[in-house]
């Protein structure tokens, strides 16, 4: 069963994003993407300062396997990119809620958050 | 498409939680926890493969060296009872039907093992060869099953479930056993670049002598290792596989496997084509590249010159969990090979570092 923590919003696109009240959010990939990737192996991040809109493609991850496209839950600024993952990509296996973030948002709505889907209805788009 | 075919070790591979893939019509696991860490088990201590889907061939009678000789391009002539060869067997064309060990058991009696995905194909091929020589070839596959534990560790494990003298068995060579108190045919051999065994037994007791040595596995640090790790691990050692370095189209001097190609020990199928592409250099090589970069470089992949133009294509590539960046093969024209080749992944240009194999230091055997 994969871990799908009820604090945090969802996308179809099996992103996870952490709103904090300050209007910035934590964006990585889910349980359920990292486990159906495999052993990651790189991901590729933006610079600090894009500016992304809601769907957009942010980045790659990529597996043993394959490359994947990731997505951006929500429309903001790029404000921080976890650091670590450049050496150590496998903490995006290891810990995809924690310490295998990819990225700060500031966003540019905060409101939009609302429309993404809950941990019961991701739970439900994996089932 | 027909039903997947399976393995004696299915369900033991479902009840140990292996991930299941289609890989050559074959249900197969790729991975059981991590290709990364399996991996990486198989090079520090040892794993345990299921090669159930190889295939093996008998081949028997008065000529089977005489029509071996024809039939392959090493020197079976070599092979004493007990002794293993490499080789491959090819077309009139050069290109390659398959790679395959030769097992000589007795005089007048040998054993094929070869690739799963070409059963069919090179039964077929080897029983169309073998017509005017006096000898039989049987499709034996159905009825083996065969284990690989591979790594540094693996011959300590296996020693403790039999009461054969693993070390009176060199690399290539092997002897009948029992494991277990299963009867096998316990060979020295892999296709990791690390010691270990290959142990071919009665499809029935396969799953059996699975689990035995899973058992006795903990104190040697075994881990249960498939597909993925197989790949990863026969790439970094440098070794061939069928459809990737060598295909019908690549003969085995371009992909650099002279060393298999005994022109010495008179003509055989294709030996006049390789001869002279021996003689009058081949026209593209097969080359192992590393790239100082984390970015897997995959087949398919356009390999380009300073100028930009596509000079080849990668064939195989992969992630060195042990060097820690992408590794790969390619398949390039040799008038390139002077020119800084480059690939270009996702927009970022990466130069091909040519290396050759093995990417890691291997204990020799």
């Amino acid at each position: 069963m994969s871990n799908v923590p009820s604090e945090l919003k969802y996308a179809k696109s099996h992103e996870w994003l952490k709103v904090a009240a300050d209007g910035t959010a934590l964006i990585g990939i889910t349980d359920y993407a990292q486990n159906s990737l495999g052993d990651i192996t790189f991901v590729q991040v933006p610079k600090v300062g894009t500016v992304l809109k809601a769907g957009e493609t942010f980045g790659v991850v990529e597996s043993v396997k394959a490359a994947s496209d990731v997505y951006a839950p929500a429309a903001g600024t790029v404000v921080e990119v976890n650091p670590a993952l450049d050496a150590n990509p496998e903490k995006v296996n290891q810990a995809p809620y924690t310490d295998g973030w990819m990225l700060k948002l500031k966003l540019a709505n905060p409101a939009d958050a609302g429309a993404l889907l809950s941990a019961d209805d991701y739970t439900k788009v994996i089932g | 498409m027909g039903a997947l075919q399976t393995t004696p070790l299915n369900a033991f591979h479902r009840s140990h939680g292996g991930r299941m893939v289609d890989f050559a019509g074959w249900d197969m696991p790729v991975q059981y926890k991590s290709i990364l860490e399996e991996h990486k088990a198989v090079r520090q201590r040892c794993g345990l493969f299921d090669v159930s889907h190889m295939g093996e061939a008998d081949v028997k009678g008065p000529e089977a060296l005489k029509f071996l000789q024809h039939l392959v391009t090493n020197d079976c002539s070599k092979l004493f009872p007990g002794r293993i060869l490499y080789t491959v067997m090819c077309y009139p064309h050069g290109g390659v039907v398959d790679d395959l060990l030769v097992y000589m058991r007795g005089a007048d009696d040998y054993l094929l093992c070869i690739n799963a995905g070409n059963i069919d194909k090179d039964i077929a091929w080897i029983q169309e060869q073998a017509r005017g020589f006096n000898c039989t070839v049987v499709n034996r596959s159905a009825d083996y099953a065969q284990l690989a534990i591979q790594g540094p560790r693996a011959a300590e494990l296996v020693q403790t479930l039999t009461k054969t003298n693993l070390g009176e068995i060199k690399y290539y060579h092997f002897t009948d056993g029992e494991v277990a108190g299963v009867k096998c045919i316990i060979s020295r051999t892999g296709y990791t670049g690390e010691d270990g065994f290959e142990l071919y037994c009665a499809a029935g007791a396969g799953a059996a002598l699975a689990e035995a040595i899973v058992a006795a596995g903990a104190p040697f640090g075994l881990e249960l290792t498939a597909l993925g790790a197989r790949d990863s691990l026969r790439l970094e050692a440098g070794f061939p596989l069928y459809g990737h370095e060598i295909t019908e189209h690549i003969t085995p001097i371009t992909a650099g496997l002279g060393w298999v190609v005994k022109f010495d020990k008179g003509p055989f199928i294709g030996s006049d084509v390789l001869k002279a592409e021996k003689e009058n250099g081949s026209a593209r090589k097969i080359v192992f590249f590393k790239t100082g970069d984390r970015r897997i470089v995959r087949a398919e992949t356009p390999v380009l010159n300073a100028a930009g133009t596509v000079v080849g294509r990668v064939v195989s590539g992969t992630l060195s969990p042990i060097i820690n960046e992408a590794i790969g093969s390619a398949l390039v024209d040799s008038a390139a090979l002077k020119d800084q080749l480059a690939v270009d992944i996702r927009g970022t240009k990466l130069n091909l570092q040519l290396v050759k194999p093995p990417f890691v230091p291997l204990k020799k055997n």
